[in-house]
């Protein structure tokens, strides 16, 4: 076996870097993660028949910022103002009057998702923000 | 020969998750295990070649230079080409980690008709080199809004610089832009040039195509084939709070694609020269101050060694030199 003259100041160089490469696993240590879930309870909600967004759930979880691109790239540049959705139904493109007419309690849903993951959609830069229903 | 087997190997390994994860249903193999598994051979392997590194000896100081040395009071010493102080040390390794300074000295040779010998100015690897560890790191720090509830706030500003640009409704990431051009011009680089081609090896260019791999399907994920992120997430978290599930919305093969490729390059990481990571840092020509006329460094470990001096042999065999008329030094 080797000596090693620097050994105590490699090992302290190691033990930092692990310890930052860890930063995930001692950061929410003691900190209460819980999946988001975003509430479907609204009035508007609870009146629908079929309970069925503009297409289907799935495709929402994972493409709802790209359909509100692309809407508001129609409304605001083409005027189109009617979207036919996957299944032939026809709804008013509008973030006000379709969107948040079913899905007005921002923070129990919108929020829900966004804060979890981090991030800041700056819909509310043009929109107005919803006041919450009670 | 070593472009087509490390584009192959990568192509299996997307093949493996297509048909692991796709066809098989094993969400939890390649959701749970794998990173677990690339995760503790990362670990392991980072600190055994750490450890065997720090076993190899270091007696002498064996710096390489590249300015004056300390000597005399009155000629300018070069503090980091040839550092004389554990600050300049500090210093040149800090330059060398964080701004690349030795391969910004980086030159193209030729020899012209004459013959000549010609250096031309060849900046292009330095900052190819440059802009590509650095969009790595602030991409992976980026990822920690994964892995972090609540997220840090140093997290999302750093999301907020790099996404400043906007195209359409999102951020679009200067870095994602720069990490593909550069990993793109270093792999041009290495095909084009012929004697760089000719010294390249299957080592060289599987963790090119496999990072390659990595940040396309990132990129896919983010701005074409879009994934569940809240879902994402919470296999993310599982995994950071040893609490692992598949969440119940389920996940993109594409996601997987992304994530088994990550496991490897961690897995592969410790056992190929990635580990220059760690490797520069103990790299005794660049770490140690060429202060060997100034000081004496004596080895450490070396043994007393038993010697016989002359006085001490004379004393012994005095009687028996004077006999045969050879001189002596004290009578």
């Amino acid at each position: 076996m080797i000596r090693m003259r620097d050994k105590p100041y490699i090992i302290l160089g190691l033990v930092i870097f692990l310890g930052l490469l860890a930063f995930p696993f001692w950061y929410n240590v003691g900190k209460a993660s819980a999946a988001p879930e975003p509430s479907l309870d609204t009035p508007a909600i609870r009146q629908l028949s079929q309970k069925q967004c503009v297409e289907a759930r799935s495709y929402m979880r994972k493409s709802h910022m790209q359909l509100l691109n692309d809407w508001r790239n129609w409304v605001v540049r083409d005027g189109d103002r009617i979207y036919v959705a996957e299944n032939g139904k026809k709804y008013e493109i509008s973030l006000q009057n379709s969107c948040l007419q079913c899905h007005s309690n921002k923070a129990q849903f919108c929020d829900q998702c966004h804060n979890y993951v981090g991030v800041a959609p700056d819909c509310w830069t043009c929109h107005i923000e919803p006041e919450e229903n009670k | 020969m070593g472009i087509l087997v490390s584009l192959l190997a990568v192509i299996v390994l997307i093949l493996i998750v297509y048909l692991g994860v796709g066809v098989a249903n094993l969400q939890f193999v390649f959701g749970v295990i794998v990173p677990y598994v690339a995760m503790v051979t990362f670990f392991a392997g980072i600190i055994y070649r750490v450890m065997k590194w720090a076993s190899a000896p270091v007696p002498f100081r064996i710096p390489t230079t590249g300015g004056q040395q300390k000597s005399l009071p009155w000629i300018t010493a070069a503090r980091f080409d040839n550092p004389y102080t554990t600050a300049g040390v500090i210093g040149r390794i800090a330059l060398e980690v964080l701004l690349f300074r030795s391969l910004f000295r980086n030159t193209r040779v030729e020899l012209r008709e004459g013959p000549k010998l010609a250096y031309y100015w060849e900046k292009w690897l330095w900052l190819a080199a440059l802009m590509f560890h650095w969009s790595f790191l602030i991409i992976l720090l980026r990822h920690l809004r994964l892995f972090t509830d609540p997220v840090p706030y140093f997290v999302s500003l750093l999301e907020g610089i790099d996404g400043f640009l906007r195209v359409g409704l999102q951020g679009l990431f200067i870095t994602d832009i720069l990490i593909v051009a550069a990993a793109t011009y270093l792999f041009i680089r290495r095909v084009i040039i012929p004697q760089v081609r000719y010294i390249s090896l299957p080592a060289d260019y599987f963790p090119l195509f496999l990072i390659l791999g990595i940040v396309l399907s990132g990129v896919l994920m983010r701005y074409f084939f879009r994934v569940d992120v809240t879902a994402v997430k919470e296999l993310a978290m599982g995994l950071v709070t040893f609490s692992p599930k598949v969440p119940e919305e389920g996940i993109g093969v594409l996601f997987y694609t992304h994530l088994f490729l990550v496991s490897v390059l961690g897995a592969y990481f410790p056992f190929s020269k990635l580990v220059h990571m760690g490797g520069i840092f103990l790299t005794p020509t660049r770490n140690l101050p060429n202060n060997s006329r100034a000081f004496r460094h004596i080895n450490p470990w070396n043994y007393p060694v038993k010697v016989h001096s002359y006085e001490e042999y004379e004393e012994e065999f005095r009687e028996k030199m004077k006999k045969v008329g050879l001189p002596v030094e004290k009578e």
